[in-house]
């Protein structure tokens, strides 16, 4: 064993904020992805459609909206069929509630890890992100398929796509590491989610244009910033309803704000993880 | 080399106890309560689970921890690794840390004895390629070739604990931390996983902080040992030295009354066991050699037709050691109370209780892995040259040796034939 390069590692009291300390995320790598790889695995273990209910998610619920808001309230959505509107319109969603749903829940589910083991807290939430970017990319290629079929032509605004991922993630990132370290303590908070989602659904520009929307409450809807970038993500895979710009930065600027306070709430509470859980 | 790796100053940790209001079961009761009491803060209580200890540990050190339940040793651990923040003091740790709190951290039911080697390695810090090299090592001290690809929930409890173990066994890391991890598995697997361990620390240099309740192993692998009383380093030095001083010093400690625990049918219910000398002076402690008595009370509810008391006696690892059961006899509702007498000469260590109480051979009653009774090393009468480590019970037939003879060795045939003869 050579002694020269020994790693020390100083083990102080702590107090205050912290820094992020991303680049300890970093080296712990192989364990984001042995985590991402534990999520997939085992999400579609002994289920009889496997990979199938990635797919099979968003089509259920486009086809509800589709009955719902298509056919009982006919909305209009111009050239694109309702039902790709709002499947288009789900994968943001569930990009979205996907990432809040597990990230609000890796610390409690993974008690028995945190209590047993060190390693960066934030290599949680992390992993997270890959295992919803394989269900999103499986669901994209059969949006992909109903595109072709129903001949809408993919415009260059798809170039865009990542961005308004990165959005949605940080958005739904942000909520979720809040969530997360509140749960903690707070187990209340995993009650009161999806009903915060499931409203959360309905105000946001799935299932509808915001256009839709009546304009005496347009301000009031704009205030949720998940509005803007549903639409921006939407105009970039089917080119219809161009997007409100002022809206769309409004929800970059949120997404930002959002996932520090997020982050740096997860960080403040990280130490008390093991003592509290 | 004599480098320190480990270096501990005064290190503290506290815990705020809530002092909250008596649980309410119904949202009205808590109401009640609140409406009398007022919304007043709870009173909180800090409580110092490590206060100031400090020590320093070289490379290649073999460390035990010991001391009783509460004494802080978890809390140490969690600290050296990483799991909790300290609240005063400072350590530094020169090196890779391992830490092995628990046997398969991270063990998944649902996937492979593959999937799971790979995802429980790269939780304890060990890379990919670092997996893959000692794949085939791991698998192999493990004994599980076959069932590599099959899901760990459908692996017997002792191939997991295998698996597992074989995982962790071959964690390589300059500083290697260790809790209770080794009561669990078969009695040959843990040799084997100690011996791992030892040959670890002694051939790379590791250095190893074991913390353990089974004073046997921390004999066998350790050359030094800290004991923790309180939240307090109370003893540091040589393991024998340590270990001496925690058995005597635990002594007063030991309940001689163990209060049991409800169990089963209700209709019969053991309430407590009593320790005590022969003479019926109450102990848990007991010379090497010196026989103890034990009293099983117990209370029926209805009258129960052939009804037999047990007290089994284990040992730390679970082993079931002896077992004496009461005359059976027919008894009306009541209050009774059985005494048994131990005279088997143990090897000194800790052991524990199982009571059962049966009906018509019908069981009404059982726990296990109550109480403790600890046999210490200072023998009655005469010292015996091992008093631990040596097996479960301690010879007192000390025979002469003699001098090999022409003459000697045709007579030793009819000796023999007698003694087999008994």
């Amino acid at each position: 064993m050579n002694a020269q390069a020994l790693p020390t590692i100083k083990l102080r009291p702590v107090s205050g904020w912290q820094a992020l300390n991303l680049r300890q995320v970093w080296q712990y790598r192989d364990l984001v992805l042995a985590f991402a790889a534990r999520d997939v695995k085992l999400r579609y273990r002994q289920t009889v459609l496997g990979v199938a209910w990635v797919i099979a998610q968003p089509l259920i619920a486009a086809g509800i909206f589709s009955f719902v808001f298509g056919k009982i309230a006919k909305l209009d959505t111009g050239v694109v069929p309702y039902f790709v509107f709002s499947y288009a319109g789900m994968l943001a969603w569930n990009v979205f509630s996907a990432t809040l749903v597990k990230t609000s829940g890796c610390l409690v589910q993974n008690a028995g890890l945190i209590s047993k083991i060190f390693f960066p807290r934030l290599v949680l939430p992390v992993s997270i992100l890959f295992s919803t970017l394989i269900d999103f990319l499986v669901a994209l290629a059969m949006l992909g398929v109903m595109l072709a079929v129903c001949k809408i032509p993919v415009t260059i605004a798809v170039l865009l796509l990542p961005v308004w991922m990165l959005i949605l993630l940080m958005l739904a990132t942000g909520c979720g590491l809040f969530a997360s370290s509140l749960m903690v303590s707070y187990r209340d908070v995993q009650h009161i989610l999806p009903v915060l989602t499931q409203f959360l659904l309905y105000a946001s520009p799935v299932g509808y244009a915001a256009s839709h929307v009546p304009s005496q409450f347009r301000f009031i809807y704009d205030l949720n910033p998940l509005a803007g970038v549903i639409e921006a993500f939407r105009w970039s895979l089917l080119g219809v309803e161009k997007p409100d710009w002022a809206a769309v930065i409004y929800s970059a600027d949120a997404a930002i704000a959002v996932l520090l306070a997020g982050a740096f709430a997860f960080k403040k509470m990280e130490r008390a993880f093991a003592d509290v859980i | 080399m004599n480098d320190v790796v480990i270096s501990a100053r005064k290190v503290a940790k506290s815990y705020v106890i809530a002092h909250e209001a008596p649980k309410h079961t119904t949202l009205g009761e808590a109401l009640v309560y609140k409406f009398r009491h007022g919304f007043r803060r709870m009173e909180k209580e800090t409580f110092w689970a490590l206060n100031d200890v400090s020590f320093e540990i070289s490379r290649g050190d073999v460390v035990g921890i010991i001391g009783r339940n509460g004494a802080g040793k978890s809390t140490l651990l969690k600290i050296l690794s990483q799991i909790t923040v300290l609240t005063r003091g400072e350590v530094d740790l020169h090196g890779r840390v391992g830490s092995l709190l628990e046997v398969g951290t991270g063990f998944h039911p649902e996937l492979t004895g593959r999937e799971n080697i790979f995802l429980n390695g790269t939780i304890l810090g060990m890379g990919r390629r670092e997996i893959e090299k000692r794949f085939d090592e791991i698998v192999a001290f493990a004994e599980v070739e076959q069932f590599l690809d099959t899901a760990v929930k459908r692996y017997s409890s002792g191939m997991y604990v295998r698996l597992a173990f074989a995982v962790a066994a071959h964690l390589r890391s300059d500083i290697l931390i260790v809790d209770e991890v080794l009561a669990v598995g078969d009695l040959a697997f843990q040799k084997k996983c100690l011996g791992k361990m030892g040959d670890v620390a002694k051939e790379k240099g590791t250095t190893v902080l074991f913390v353990s309740h089974n004073m046997a192993a921390v004999r066998a692998l350790c050359s030094r040992a800290i004991l923790l009383k309180n939240g307090r380093c109370e003893a540091d030095g040589a393991t024998e030295t340590v270990i001496a001083g925690y058995l005597s010093s635990s002594t007063e400690e030991m309940r001689t009354v163990i209060e049991l625990p409800p169990a089963g049918r209700a209709i019969a219910r053991a309430t407590a066991l009593r320790l005590m000398t022969m003479e019926g002076k109450p102990q848990s402690q007991f010379l090497l050699g010196e026989p103890w008595k034990i009293r099983l009370e117990f209370e029926c509810d209805g009258a129960l037709p052939h009804l037999i008391a047990g007290l089994g006696l284990r040992n730390m690892e679970g082993i079931p050691l002896v077992t004496w059961w009461s005359a059976p006899g027919d008894f009306p509702a009541g209050r009774y109370a059985v005494e048994f007498c131990c005279r088997f000469p143990f090897c000194a260590g800790e052991m524990n209780f199982a009571v059962g109480i049966s009906s018509n051979e019908r069981n009404l009653y059982y726990v296990e892995g109550v109480g403790g009774i600890s046999v210490s090393e200072i023998a009655q009468g005469e010292q015996p040259l091992r008093a631990a480590g040596t097996g479960v019970l301690s010879s007192s037939e000390r025979p002469a040796i003699f001098p090999r003879d022409s003459s000697r060795e045709s007579i030793n045939v009819e000796e023999i034939a007698t003694v087999s003869g008994k």
